[in-house]
């Protein structure tokens, strides 16, 4: 019993360093996904409350808590407290599989990229919950839209995945990023990392492809009826995914934890600041994205996912596939 | 090993209970909520016994793109209603309640089937099953035996798959009149003497505007 409890200890220990970095780490991502979008528009954004208005978020979170949380009288009460505690928790139990170094992971497992894969197709829950317990026009078209979304986005993601588990022949996560100790997968498959990229935008439901919160038509989505806590529950669920997004990108593509060139100044910088700096990479792109594209409309949304990228990265998977083969480079023989 | 029983007894006590739960709930789309959790459960019970594998494609595909349409369809179609008019209390001609007695007793037989060859030639499993070493992932396991010796019957439930889709696609599909679509090369290739148009107008009689 004992061994038990200092086994049950150390795990808890373990997740609680993991994950409380992760949370404080969405409140401030917050604040510079704020600030990027403000500067490319010529404004200063958050910029009073602590050095370089570092703690708005922390400001942003003590109001929200304060905040009276309705709930409709019309709703579907536990669907609709459940939807945010569901987009929450799906976006931070997908942390436990992402390698931050050699030895630095929660839960090394031989399927992760599938478990990435699972939970983040489970997010879409969180939103049609939402959105259905709501009973209210807007939220629910929200919710429908983004159930469409997600569900065609996800299939392009299927698909660049499998591009690069071509390239390296297993489902763990470490594998993948030792398989990119000589080339960075972003080389060979550029492509793919453009789509990727762009379908996580889709995936995350950030702009261009923020339609179910699109604001000039359904005031905002499924969080319409939300409010106080429950309002900033599911608003840190979508920044920790769009985190999440980011630590997919750069395990996948940007070579995880590896240091871009193995010489003494780059290597001796440890591997978890390379993921983290690679992670800030992404989500400053993101960020860049939402400041500069307009919203797309919904045809062209779907045309994009279905006849444009699951055609293209299909192709690109038979182009690997047969580059693979031909040269002789299949890493399971 | 008590930990994994008492997690296996959890899970199937879940799966259970939701499973009753779908056809006993009175709102369809908690029957779904149900059905999702269901799926859940049963995946980890699919993980507990190592086939890791399984249980995360079980997540992906059911819950994730099976079960997502499913609650997609069952918000839209608003059920909810029909239903009072479906399974009135009043015995309106039985038309429902002959075809699931004869659904269930089907499945019933084949149950019983399966688990009497069980019961009466133990090892029946052993002489089908393949020997599969423990050794590699079971990712990998499944992938030599489904790419090798059955690469016929999966391209085959491949292409059934295929035609259903084209089949579902060509079954709905109407093609309706009026409708502009986008086209983005006839957007891009405009030009600005195309597009722009110098016009005399004749005073009283204005210009003719042809789209």
């Amino acid at each position: 019993m004992d061994s038990y409890f200092s086994i049950l200890f150390t795990e808890v220990y373990k997740i609680l360093f993991l994950l409380v970095p992760v949370l404080v780490s969405v409140a401030m991502i917050v604040w510079l996904d704020r600030r990027v979008w403000a500067f490319v528009q010529k404004r200063r954004g958050p910029n009073v409350v602590g050095p370089f208005g570092l703690f708005q978020s922390l400001a942003d979170a003590l109001k929200y808590i304060f905040k009276e949380i309705i709930i409709p009288a019309s709703s579907n009460k536990l669907v609709f407290v459940l939807a945010p505690v569901v987009t929450m928790t799906l976006a931070l139990i997908s942390w436990a599989v992402i390698p931050f170094s050699e030895d630095f992971v929660l839960a090394d497992i031989n399927v992760g990229i599938l478990y990435l894969f699972a939970v983040s197709s489970l997010g879409v829950y969180g939103i049609i919950m939402g959105g259905w317990a709501s009973n209210s026009k807007y939220p629910f078209l929200g919710a429908i839209r983004s159930a469409a979304q997600m569900v065609s986005y996800e299939v392009s993601i299927g698909v660049i995945i499998i591009n690069v588990l071509l390239c390296v022949g297993s489902l763990n996560l470490s594998d993948i990023v030792m398989a990119q100790q000589n080339l960075w997968f972003v080389i060979p498959l550029f492509p793919m990392f453009v789509i990727f990229f762009i379908s996580a935008l889709a995936e995350t439901n950030r702009p261009p492809f923020d339609l179910p919160e699109a604001e000039a038509e359904l005031v905002a989505g499924y969080q319409t009826e939300y409010s106080g806590m429950m309002y900033a529950m599911f608003w840190l669920g979508e920044y920790a995914n769009i985190l999440l997004m980011c630590a997919m990108g750069a395990v996948l593509f940007l070579g995880g934890w590896l240091s871009p060139i193995d010489i003494f100044p780059f290597n001796a910088i440890p591997g978890p600041f390379w993921l983290i700096f690679k992670i800030l990479f992404l989500f400053i792109l993101f960020a860049l994205v939402k400041a500069t594209v307009p919203r797309y409309r919904y045809d062209q949304l779907m045309k994009l996912g279905w006849k444009i990228f699951l055609p293209f990265s299909l192709f690109y998977v038979v182009l690997t596939s047969s580059f693979l083969l031909y040269f002789d480079l299949l890493p399971v023989k | 090993m008590i930990a994994h029983s008492v997690f296996f007894y959890i899970f199937s006590l879940i799966a259970i209970v939701s499973a009753v739960m779908v056809t006993v709930s009175k709102n369809t789309v908690h029957s779904v909520f149900f059905l999702i959790l269901d799926f859940i459960s049963i995946s980890c019970l699919f993980i507990m016994i190592g086939a890791e594998f399984l249980g995360m494609i079980m997540l992906i595909v059911y819950v994730g793109a099976v079960a997502v349409l499913f609650l997609f369809v069952v918000m839209m179609l608003n059920v909810a209603e029909q239903k009072g008019q479906w399974f009135s209390s009043r015995w309106d001609g039985g038309t429902h309640i002959p075809v699931g007695l004869l659904v269930s007793l089907i499945i019933f037989f084949e149950l019983i089937i399966v688990i009497g060859g069980w019961k009466y030639k133990p090892d029946l499993l052993n002489s089908l099953s393949l020997n599969i070493s423990t050794e590699v992932t079971n990712t990998r396991s499944i992938g030599n035996v489904l790419y090798t010796d059955y690469i016929l019957l999966f391209q085959i439930s491949g292409m059934i798959l295929l035609v259903a889709m084209i089949g579902a696609i060509v079954l709905t599909y109407r093609e309706r009149a009026g409708v502009k679509r986008q086209s983005y090369v006839k957007q891009i290739s405009r030009e600005r003497a195309e597009g722009v148009d110098l016009v005399e107008a004749e005073k009283n009689k204005g210009v003719k505007i042809d789209a």
